[in-house]
């Protein structure tokens, strides 16, 4: 990729000095890139970067919103801001087909899959009901939906998330396009079948030539799927170049910043001295916890004979995929959910009673809807102190003011509401509710995984340095195990609701004795493209055995 | 299961107690469904006859004194008492008015017995006729103006609403709201009263309505309830015109119409299929209601129109306070606003087997 010589008319994509403005607000600005046929390449920033910005210009998507575009598109031979509706519509799908994010809207819910398919295949060739149906079958089973011709009649909600992606990219290839565009393709999923998705846009690339233009967050999926990468942030183009030189050289400090900011799941944590925590004391202790929902024959253990402890100023990590029971162990571990049998034992005594702990808190993983809209951040982080019984106004006011600026957030912002910061800011406002009531032991359930990486890093690093001046026991639920791996002092992996590896942070990452801990890190995106591709021949020769066949199905 | 609560609101209709799960597809879960959603209507139409014959047996005044009325002697009046047994305790004549659903039941007048057939509501005070007679008369009546007004107003509002969120921003869309807040806001005494003065009266295209049986002659009958229909379905249109307006511009905008644009369908697919299918359930939701509750409320129609309905005997009833009848008039009423609800959910759930299983 080269935008400083002419690019030849063979270039697939064309994008020169490309400009979007919604109303003032400027999203993408003088962009200009070139792919050419066969080619693939990444668009990696943050969020409101504009990269997806970037990716519905391609196919003309913003013609009709009231946005502004500016400068030239060409895709497949077709000048994109000049072309009329209907030339649009012939270039969306047969030249360029989008893969979108999120794929349980991404379909519609009131009809079978392989009838949404067959109606974008008919409306491009034309191609009889029964011919168009037989095609969907055809991609569903391309694409490695098993038992392609019954699940083409499932609605959407009958598919798993991994599934609902692969019948998105069955859609694409359906009208056997020159380019794909996929934007965030795998952000939703869990890393097992991330891998799997990845793998499968790479071996249908291999196999038809088709050119690929990945928009993603994560720096690992551009290195894994891509040659060439354009770093964005505020709709700019920052640094450019072979995906190996900007990943392992990279030029631009922002780029520098931002990789720096991605947690390595292959480097051990470095922020903090190991083993600080092994001699306090037990702050929390589980003895085999059960918890079960539903009735009858439909009840089914999510959490399911879970042992575990966790010390005064240690990181327990909790670490699985959708499903595994984490999130219902750590709401058990706070008392917002009653186990079903099980002991659980607080400061050395039994848990007595119903409801939520004293002394325990606990972090939401959304920082938007765990906040109440309507009230001040101040008023949401004096919650915990009135609910204990505190009536004193003015030393509440004087203990939040305290706490935000513990947290880092402007004491000024008291009065301000939550929409009115950032997401980062907004966990940051959550952290100091749960600290509000100085509690032993704080439950954080996906506290950074709705935040980009640079916030991500922050938020973690806040988390660390206010558990070694309060002497706090964290329990961080996550399902990424690189960032899982950065804050823990030991970690479990949960599967199915139950704990299949316990142990130091070393000795499960550096030595993982099940087979599915061994799994899951292998599905994890490297950040060398060397290293990752290496490792999907790796799970190609892997996906030949047993394990493979059972997340096929996924 | 707990699909037994007793007032079947719509949302809990499709919510409450169905977390069923039951394996998702159509077969079991479906009939399932289906008879957990028929058994809760059962349920609340059995709450909705206790409290209604509570709350008006238990009604302050005298019934026996007004339904004899005013010059009767004190003698009389207990005579009127014994007869219509209002001294027994007010739960064994539920039970009695119960059993008379089932069974039917005799009536004793003093000298001879009139028997109430099966499905008896009991007997009007006043002219000692079977109440459910008296409503099986009316409701052709009614019902003719119901489904004719209810396919009248549905083409015309999700047709107006479909056109004016499609057509967002551009002059179509505001003349559209204007039209429909004009007739939201004019009460249909006004814009029947005009049709009629203008269509009858001064242009002579259509006869003042007079009530046809479908049976006598459809023509007449389609002739002479054409101009309630109209009136009636203009006024409502209105509300279904702004709901499938605003339900539109919500699926309008969700993701799988992006997807859909992405793929170069076009815009009569998108809207007519993708968008408006999922736009249809509040309007199922409402026509439910609003086609229930006509069976008791089309009242204004009924009477500008002199249409012999199940409204103007209701009000009737009232005037002269013949309990039997208001009772057995509101408890038809509920009967078909259950009814409507219940055919309302399970059409949810054909149009969207997710339903079956939250």
């Amino acid at each position: 990729m080269s935008p400083e010589t002419l690019p030849g008319p063979e270039a697939l994509v064309q994008v020169e000095d490309l400009g979007v403005e919604f109303g003032d607000v400027r999203a993408v600005d003088s962009v200009t890139f070139t792919l050419e046929r066969g080619g693939a390449l990444g668009l990696v920033g943050e969020s409101g970067s504009g990269k997806s910005t970037v990716a519905s210009a391609l196919l003309g998507l913003h013609r009709g919103t009231g946005a502004r575009v500016t400068g030239s598109v060409r895709v497949g031979g077709t000048d994109v801001g000049a072309a009329t509706d209907a030339e649009l519509r012939r270039l969306r799908g047969p030249v360029a087909a989008m893969v979108f994010q999120d794929p349980l809207s991404s379909l519609d819910p009131y009809y079978a899959v392989g009838d949404q398919i067959a109606e974008v295949y008919r409306a491009h060739s034309g191609a009889s009901r029964r011919a168009a149906r037989a095609r969907a079958v055809d991609v569903l089973d391309r694409v490695g939906i098993a038992d392609a011709a019954r699940r083409a009649r499932s609605r959407p909600h009958e598919f798993s998330g991994g599934m609902r992606q692969r019948a998105l990219i069955a859609m694409a290839l359906a009208c056997e396009p020159e380019l794909i565009v996929a934007d965030e393709p795998t952000t939703a999923l869990d890393v097992t079948v991330q891998a799997q998705i990845l793998d499968l846009l790479h071996a249908l690339r291999e196999e038809t030539g088709m050119g690929l233009l990945l928009v993603t967050h994560d720096v690992g999926v551009a290195a894994e799927s891509v040659d060439d990468v354009l770093v964005m942030r505020g709709g700019r183009v920052v640094e450019r170049g072979a995906v190996a030189q900007v990943l392992g050289a990279p030029q631009e400090t922002y780029t520098k910043d931002l990789l720096s900011a991605v947690p390595r799941v292959d480097a051990a944590r470095d922020h903090r001295p190991a083993g600080t925590a092994a001699e306090g004391d037990v702050v929390v202790e589980a003895e085999g916890l059960r918890r079960e929902f539903g009735r009858g024959r439909r009840a089914f253990a999510a959490v399911d004979g879970v042992s575990l402890s966790v010390r005064r100023g240690e990181t327990l990590g909790i670490v699985g995929e959708s499903g595994s029971g984490k999130t219902t162990l750590g709401r058990m571990l706070v008392g917002l959910l009653e186990p079903t049998a099980g002991q659980l034992r607080h400061g050395g005594a039994e848990k007595s009673g119903k409801g939520v702990v004293p002394g325990v808190q606990m972090v939401f993983q959304d920082p938007v809807s765990s906040l109440n809209p309507r009230r001040s951040v101040g008023e949401s982080v004096a919650d915990p102190l009135r609910a204990r019984g505190d009536r004193d106004e003015d030393a509440i006011r004087a203990r939040v003011r305290d706490l935000m600026e513990r947290v880092g957030l402007d004491p000024a912002h008291y009065g301000r509401y939550p929409h009115e910061f950032s997401g980062g800011q907004r966990q940051r406002v959550g952290i100091a509710r749960a600290l509000a009531a100085e509690p032993r032991l704080i439950v954080c359930d996906e506290p950074v995984s709705a935040l980009d990486v640079t916030t991500q890093a922050q938020v973690t690093a806040l988390l660390a340095e206010l558990q070694r001046e309060l002497g706090l026991a964290l329990v961080f639920v996550a399902h990424d195990l690189a960032v899982v791996r950065q804050v823990s002092d030991r970690v479990a992996v949960m599967r199915r609701g139950r704990i299949v590896e316990y142990g130091t942070v070393d000795e499960v990452y550096g030595s993982p004795q099940d087979p599915y801990t061994r799994q899951l890190l292998a599905a994890v995106p490297a950040l060398d493209p060397v290293a990752a591709a290496s490792r999907r021949a790796a799970r190609r020769v892997s996906s030949a055995g047993a394990v493979g066949k059972e997340l096929a199905a996924a | 299961m707990t699909a037994s609560t007793p007032v079947a609101t719509k949302s809990r209709g499709l919510t409450d107690g169905l977390t069923a799960g039951l394996g998702g597809l159509l077969g079991g879960g479906f009939t399932g469904f289906v008879v957990r959603r028929a058994l809760g209507a059962v349920i609340t139409l059995f709450v909705l006859s206790v409290v209604i014959y509570a709350v008006f047996y238990v009604a302050p005044g005298d019934v026996a004194q007004i339904t004899c009325g005013p010059r009767c002697s004190p003698a009389q009046v207990q005579q009127v008492s014994e007869q219509l047994r209002l001294d027994d305790p007010l739960y064994t004549r539920y039970l009695d008015f119960l059993r008379g659903i089932f069974a039917g039941q005799d009536y004793s007048t003093g000298t001879s017995v009139l028997h109430c057939d099966a499905p008896c509501l009991g007997l009007s005070y006043q002219t000692d006729q079977q109440v459910t007679e008296l409503i099986l008369n009316k409701v052709p009546v009614t019902g003719s103006l119901a489904i004719g007004a209810m396919v009248l107003w549905l083409i015309l509002g999700v047709g107006t609403g479909v056109l004016s969120a499609w057509r967002r921003g551009r002059a179509t869309e505001r003349i559209l709201t204007a039209v429909t807040l004009a007739g939201t806001a004019t009460p249909v005494f006004v814009i029947g009263l005009l049709l009629m003065i203008l269509i009858c009266g001064r242009l002579q295209w259509l006869p003042f309505p007079q009530y046809v049986p479908f049976t006598e002659d459809p023509q007449q009958w389609a002739w002479n309830l054409l101009l309630p229909w109209v009136s009636l379905a203009l006024i409502e249109a209105a509300k279904y015109a702004r709901l499938t307006r605003s339900s539109m511009l919500e699926t309008l905008a969700e993701d799988h119409v992006r997807t859909f644009r992405a793929y170069g369908i076009g815009e009569r697919s998108i809207v007519g299929k993708h968008a408006l299918r999922g736009a249809l359930a509040p309007v199922i939701a409402l026509s439910a209601n609003d086609f229930g509750s006509m069976f008791g409320g089309a009242l204004l129609t009924e009477t500008l129109f002199g249409l012999p309905g199940l409204g103007r005997e209701l009000v009737q009833a009232v005037r002269v306070v013949d309990l039997p009848v208001v009772v057995g008039m509101v408890l038809v009423t509920g009967f078909f606003v259950v009814l409507a609800n219940a055919v309302a959910d399970v059409l949810y759930a054909v149009a969207d087997r997710r339903v079956v299983l939250s």
